[in-house]
């Protein structure tokens, strides 16, 4: 299947400050998209902006698919000026998603800021294996989706930067008084997390310290989306691979940090 | 006016004959498996692989690429898989392909190029050799292959004495003079150029105050680059003898034509891979599709065709 295809904008709804959910409605029957992957989108026909923008696909209702977005420049401002029936060239799905969880694994699904839109479509996937949500933003304003996590069983555990709502900090030292308290083997245990690449840090300090497992997805400016021009790699314990090929998600203990 | 199946799209880089003049710009089409899903890889005239040097090169650290205003930077520091394995694992693929197959390579040293030129000319299903002179050299504390006349005749000359394939040099843009530069290299045995490749360049972002690139600098591609290549192109084919492939922000089949009126006798195809995957194929068609509005029969007609 031709993994070009032009969709057409349903929607393209503002939720908070900065931040879009935009519904796109692909005018062919594209492959159906696993948490994880990303499309890259051209958000307009003209040289400037050239290049297509990766974002993760965050819900796949009935053949369209959802993006949620925010934005930080030049691109995701012409996006998020895109009307109902405008008609877009959008390339994917691209890369590897999240793994499905072994059985009898209590899932811990780990998101900062925008990271929730990839996360909240894994937790979609596998609302039935009851997943524990640890979920950070700045402040209670930029909080997305809780009643969405609602809906789906999950009652997330919150932390704010601020304090405004849910414990105040950073979410991985909640998530790490989480792990102190509680009773369960640590091989009992799988992360998957999106977010900011401070947070993917510290996460993985913790893995390392409670010897956890995950995964986690990692983001990089991008050229083609495809595993040609060798733009978007990250440092692996293997050498640098392709955030769009090998990647965007990594085994956590994979990835080396500056 | 000719019927569309009058029109001959074929043209001749030296001994090298293509179907017609749109190849694919190294390290912008990986080793062509990647594409072959957006773009019958056999109706291309050519395609350049992503450079190679003897041993793998694991590149810059990232981040590699940032966009700027219709172009891009890169500076993916030459990451490669090297030769051994892209003859293993590449090469049974681009056999199978309908198309002519041009490795582009490089060296850290003239020994270095030598020995790679010689490795890629045993292997069958190669036809042409593209030298990658936009590369720093080891002996001359990491001075630019291409940007040294001297050092440019030394380099080419000594791996025209070690391959029988057709030798295309891909000029470096980052000189005072590029037409001097193709002299040396039609002196030196080249049997055809290429340019542009990248021009150096940078962009920093004012709120750290930190480059963007990890490299710091890069090669800046894409539409932006187009004027620069243009002129270059035009001021070497008055200057050399031997075929020129011109190259540098083509994105379209106008584009295309621009530098083979210029002097170009083919066309590769860079960064617009990126945006869009099949656009090579878009390129040839209407390439052909202007020669028929236009009652050209061969697109040799085109080359070099500048009314000035
Ligand atoms: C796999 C992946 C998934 C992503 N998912 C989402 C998502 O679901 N929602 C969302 O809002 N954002 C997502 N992003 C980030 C998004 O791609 C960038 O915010 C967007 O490209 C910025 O474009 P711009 O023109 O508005 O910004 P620019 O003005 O180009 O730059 C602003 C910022 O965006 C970054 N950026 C610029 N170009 C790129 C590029 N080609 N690729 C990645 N980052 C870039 C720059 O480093 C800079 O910090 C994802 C990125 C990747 C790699
Ligand atoms: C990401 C990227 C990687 C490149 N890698 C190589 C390379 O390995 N060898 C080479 O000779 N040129 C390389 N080039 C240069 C291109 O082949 C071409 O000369 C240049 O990008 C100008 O064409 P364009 O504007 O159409 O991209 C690279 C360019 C880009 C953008
Ligand atoms: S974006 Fe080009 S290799 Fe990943």
């Amino acid at each position: 299947m031709n993994r070009t295809f032009k969709a057409s904008v349903v929607e393209n709804k503002k939720l908070i400050n900065n931040h879009y959910l935009i519904t796109l409605n692909p005018a062919v029957k594209i492959r159906k998209p696993k948490p994880g992957n990303f499309f890259m989108v051209a958000v307009d026909t003209g040289l400037d902006p050239l290049l297509k923008r990766p974002f993760s696909v965050h819900r796949w209702i009935d053949g369209n698919f959802q993006l949620l977005y925010r934005v930080v420049g030049k691109g995701t401002k012409i996006l998020s000026e895109k009307k109902p029936g405008n008609v877009l060239d959008i390339l994917g799905p691209l890369g590897k998603g999240f793994p499905a969880p072994k059985k009898n694994r209590q899932v811990i699904l780990v998101a900062g800021g925008l990271g929730v839109a990839p996360v909240f479509s894994m937790a979609e996937n596998i609302k039935n294996r009851a997943p524990l949500l640890f979920y950070g933003t700045k402040t209670k304003k930029s909080l997305l989706l809780i009643d969405e996590f609602r809906s789906l069983g999950i009652d997330p555990t919150v932390s704010t930067d601020d304090g405004s709502f849910g414990t105040k900090g950073n979410i991985i030292n909640v998530l790490k008084r989480y792990l102190t308290r509680n009773s369960l083997p640590v091989t009992r245990y799988v992360l998957y997390a999106c977010g900011p690449e401070v947070m993917l840090h510290a996460l993985s300090h913790l893995a390392t310290e409670y010897k956890l497992k995950g995964y986690i997805a990692m983001e990089q400016n991008m050229a083609c989306g495809i595993g040609t021009c060798l733009g978007c790699v990250v440092k692996t314990r293997k050498g640098h691979k392709r955030v769009c090929k090998e990647g965007p998600v990594f085994p956590i203990e994979e990835i080396v940090w500056d | 006016m000719p019927k569309k199946k009058n029109i001959d799209l074929k043209v001749q880089i030296g001994k090298l004959k293509l179907k017609n003049p749109v190849m694919t710009a190294s390290g912008t089409f990986g080793y062509g498996d990647e594409y072959a899903e957006f773009v019958d890889l056999n109706t291309l005239g050519a395609i350049v692989v992503k450079g190679l040097s003897l041993k793998p090169k694991q590149g810059n650290p990232p981040p590699r690429i940032v966009e700027t205003p219709s172009g891009m930077l890169n500076a993916i520091g030459l990451q490669n898989i090297g030769i051994n394995s892209f003859i293993k694992k590449k090469m049974p693929f681009l056999r199978e392909c309908k198309t002519r197959v041009i490795a582009n390579f490089f060296g850290d040293t003239i020994d270095e190029y030598v020995k790679a030129a010689e490795k890629l000319s045993s292997v069958n299903g190669i036809d042409a050799l593209e030298m990658n002179i936009s590369c720093p050299n080891k002996q001359s504390g990491w001075i630019i292959f291409g940007t040294d006349p001297k050092v440019t005749y030394k380099v080419i000359s000594a791996v025209r004495n070690s391959t029988n394939l057709p030798l295309i040099v891909k000029l470096s843009p980052n000189v005072t003079d590029i037409s001097h530069m193709a002299r040396v290299a039609e002196d030196a045995g080249a049997d055809a150029l290429s340019l542009i490749n990248t021009l150096s360049g940078m962009a920093v972002d004012i709120q750290t105050r930190k480059p963007k690139l990890a490299n710091i600098t890069g090669g800046l591609s894409g539409p932006a680059i187009k004027p620069v290549a243009i002129r270059m192109v035009w001021e070497c084919s008055k200057k050399v003898n031997i075929p020129i492939i011109g190259m540098g922000g083509i994105i379209s089949s106008d584009d295309a034509i621009e530098f083979l009126i210029a002097g170009a006798s083919a066309v590769a195809i860079g960064t617009a891979n990126f945006i869009h995957p099949g656009i090579t194929a878009e390129i040839i068609k209407g390439i052909r599709n202007y020669m028929s509005s236009k009652g050209i029969s061969s697109v040799k007609e085109i080359s070099g065709s500048i009314k000035c």
